[in-house]
């Protein structure tokens, strides 16, 4: 791994989700452990149902019932959080469309993060993020409805941002987006990554996108991490598991002798 | 391809009248189809999806469907009566849609959605009709056809009740089938498989199939021809194989934005959109 040296901003041990009781008792997350080291990007990769959005839930606040140990800045935290660690922790969902609310004006979306954390001079504040996710003033008194799907993406990340957190965690922030504004929003985020030395975690269904915006990444199947390998790794094409192998021979576009050759991989334990 | 197509389409158009003026989803498409597989490829608001229902003249009113042709298999498609288009629809051009979800009846075993697929244009029994559907079943390779029959769709995962939608569309023996991101909501690997499923049928059958995705890699695997759509306009068709030499800027620019495994993790091309790509099409 890359980051043995510098510090690990965020560290997750043998962390566990279970979901339901008796016979509809679902253990979501198994066992995962992994760290992130400042400054760098780590990949959740997995299809659906393998766990990856329940880790980052569960990193986030947003589901308070895990077991395991999650540090973050050193801190390790408790299933609720308070409002330092929203200061420091935030978040940038999926569907733009479902994540800005449609009766609040762009204004008053980004207000209110300032306004719970109390924090000084708005307008400047605003206006100064605004420009940062390359939207100019006149966005501001604008509705989610005005804005494309792109554009919303962007004010989910201005509102992530305006609070001056050290990490993001991304959870597929560019699978409702045409490629075009993919390319846009992907570029966005590592240019505030660097200006700013941000911590990400991206989760996402497509290694293509994860290759292109991580330092290292786990592969999730079933709840299980199946490998965790640095993005040179799997650039080079020598992932170990055969499952990472076959999501990678799959993203790289249909090939119809290799589908034959696709394994079911099952529960692992 | 053969001389003649399967399908002609010569500069078609759909329009939508609202208030504040008409909106032209489609501005003069044309293309032709034989028994092939035909991708049409473009971003959110391209014209893809209305090029498609227009050819089943499924645009829904106050929508404005006209071309100077619109040929399925010499039959004009545009002069055809209803009860002649009910003959055409699922019997010879059929549509499969994105979400199983919302295009399967959720109140209706699946076996018997098939049958009734089948008995809808065939004068058969019931019992032959239920032996067709599970033969059906099988072709899409699901394992076990009797227990998925007498499921019910909120019983079966998403990339099972995909093939269920392909097995019902494909049951009547259509010369051509219009899949509509048929396999956008699966995850990768079960999207290909049922593509795969799809390839094999169609080559079998001798069937057309127009494949519309927004999946610009996806496609140019999968087809042997694509028509890349921007604006309601047709800006480029290139053989599937000689993509990567594709010519239109905008082709090129949707091709360079996308990030690649082995890509170097440089800022990826941001694509530019000519305004002169609106005005003209191919």
């Amino acid at each position: 791994m890359s980051g043995e040296t510098t510090r690990a901003m965020i560290e997750v041990d043998k962390l566990n989700v279970v979901f339901g009781q008796g016979a509809d008792r679902v253990h979501a997350v198994r066992d995962v452990s992994f760290r992130v080291p400042e400054g760098t990007t780590f990949g959740l990769v997995g299809e659906s149902g393998s766990g990856k959005s329940t880790v980052l839930r569960a990193l986030s606040g947003l589901n308070p019932d895990w077991t395991g140990r999650i540090a973050v800045a050193g801190q390790a935290q408790t299933a609720r959080r308070g409002k330092a660690f929203y200061k420091l922790v935030q978040m940038v969902f999926q569907d733009p469309y479902g994540s800005l609310h449609p009766r609040h004006t762009v204004d008053r979306i980004l207000m209110e993060p300032l306004a719970i954390h109390r924090l000084d001079d708005p307008e400047r504040r605003i206006e100064r993020v605004l420009g940062e996710v390359g939207l100019g003033p006149d966005f501001r008194f604008r509705y989610p409805h005005q804005l494309s799907g792109g554009q919303r993406q962007r004010v989910a990340i201005a509102r992530a941002l305006i609070l001056e957190p050290r990490i993001l965690l991304l959870d597929e922030p560019t699978s409702a987006l045409d490629v075009s504004v993919q390319a846009e929003v992907l570029n966005l985020l590592q240019r505030l990554k660097q200006e700013r030395g941000l911590t990400f975690v991206l989760v996402s269904h497509n290694l293509s996108v994860v290759a292109h915006m991580c330092d290292d990444l786990a592969v999730m199947n079933h709840g299980v991490v199946v490998e965790e390998l640095a993005v040179a790794q799997l650039k080079r094409r020598e992932p170990q598991h055969p499952y990472t192998r076959q999501l990678m021979v799959a993203s790289l576009g249909y090939d119809r002798a290799a589908v034959d050759r696709f394994e079911d991989f099952g529960l692992e334990r | 391809m053969s001389d003649k197509p399967l399908l002609a389409i010569e500069d078609l158009h759909v329009s939508f009248p609202t208030r504040k003026g008409v909106v032209e989803a489609v501005r003069g498409v044309s293309f032709s189809l034989g028994r092939e597989k035909l991708g049409i490829v473009g971003e959110s608001g391209s014209g893809k999806s209305m090029t498609g229902r227009a050819i089943l003249r499924l645009v829904a009113k106050p929508g404005i469907v006209k071309a100077r042709r619109l040929e399925f298999d010499g039959i004009d498609l545009q002069g055809a009566s209803e009860a002649e288009l009910r003959r055409i629809r699922g019997q010879r051009i059929s549509m499969v849609m994105q979400d199983p979800k919302f295009s399967l009846n959720p109140v209706m075993r699946v076996g018997e959605q098939i049958a009734e697929a089948y008995r809808t244009h065939q004068k058969v029994s019931q019992a032959e009709a239920k032996r067709r559907a599970l033969d059906m079943l099988k072709a899409v390779r699901i394992r076990d056809p009797e227990r998925v029959a007498r499921a019910y769709p909120h019983e079966v995962s998403g990339g099972m009740g995909q093939r269920i939608m392909i097995a019902m569309m494909l049951i009547p023996d259509p010369d051509l089938l219009i899949a509509d991101e048929p396999t956008s909501a699966l995850d990768v690997t079960v999207q290909l498989q049922v593509l795969a499923i799809l390839d094999d049928l169609v080559t079998q059958r001798g069937m057309g199939l127009i494949f519309i995705s927004h999946d610009l890699n996806l496609v140019a695997s999968f087809c042997d021809r694509v028509v890349i759509m921007y604006a309601g306009r047709v800006m480029e068709i290139c053989d599937a194989k000689n993509l990567d030499a594709a010519q239109h800027p905008y082709t090129r620019g949707l091709l360079n934005c996308l990030p690649r495994i082995d890509g170097d993790g440089r800022d990826l091309a941001v694509l530019r959109r000519d305004p002169a790509w609106m005005e003209h099409g191919l």
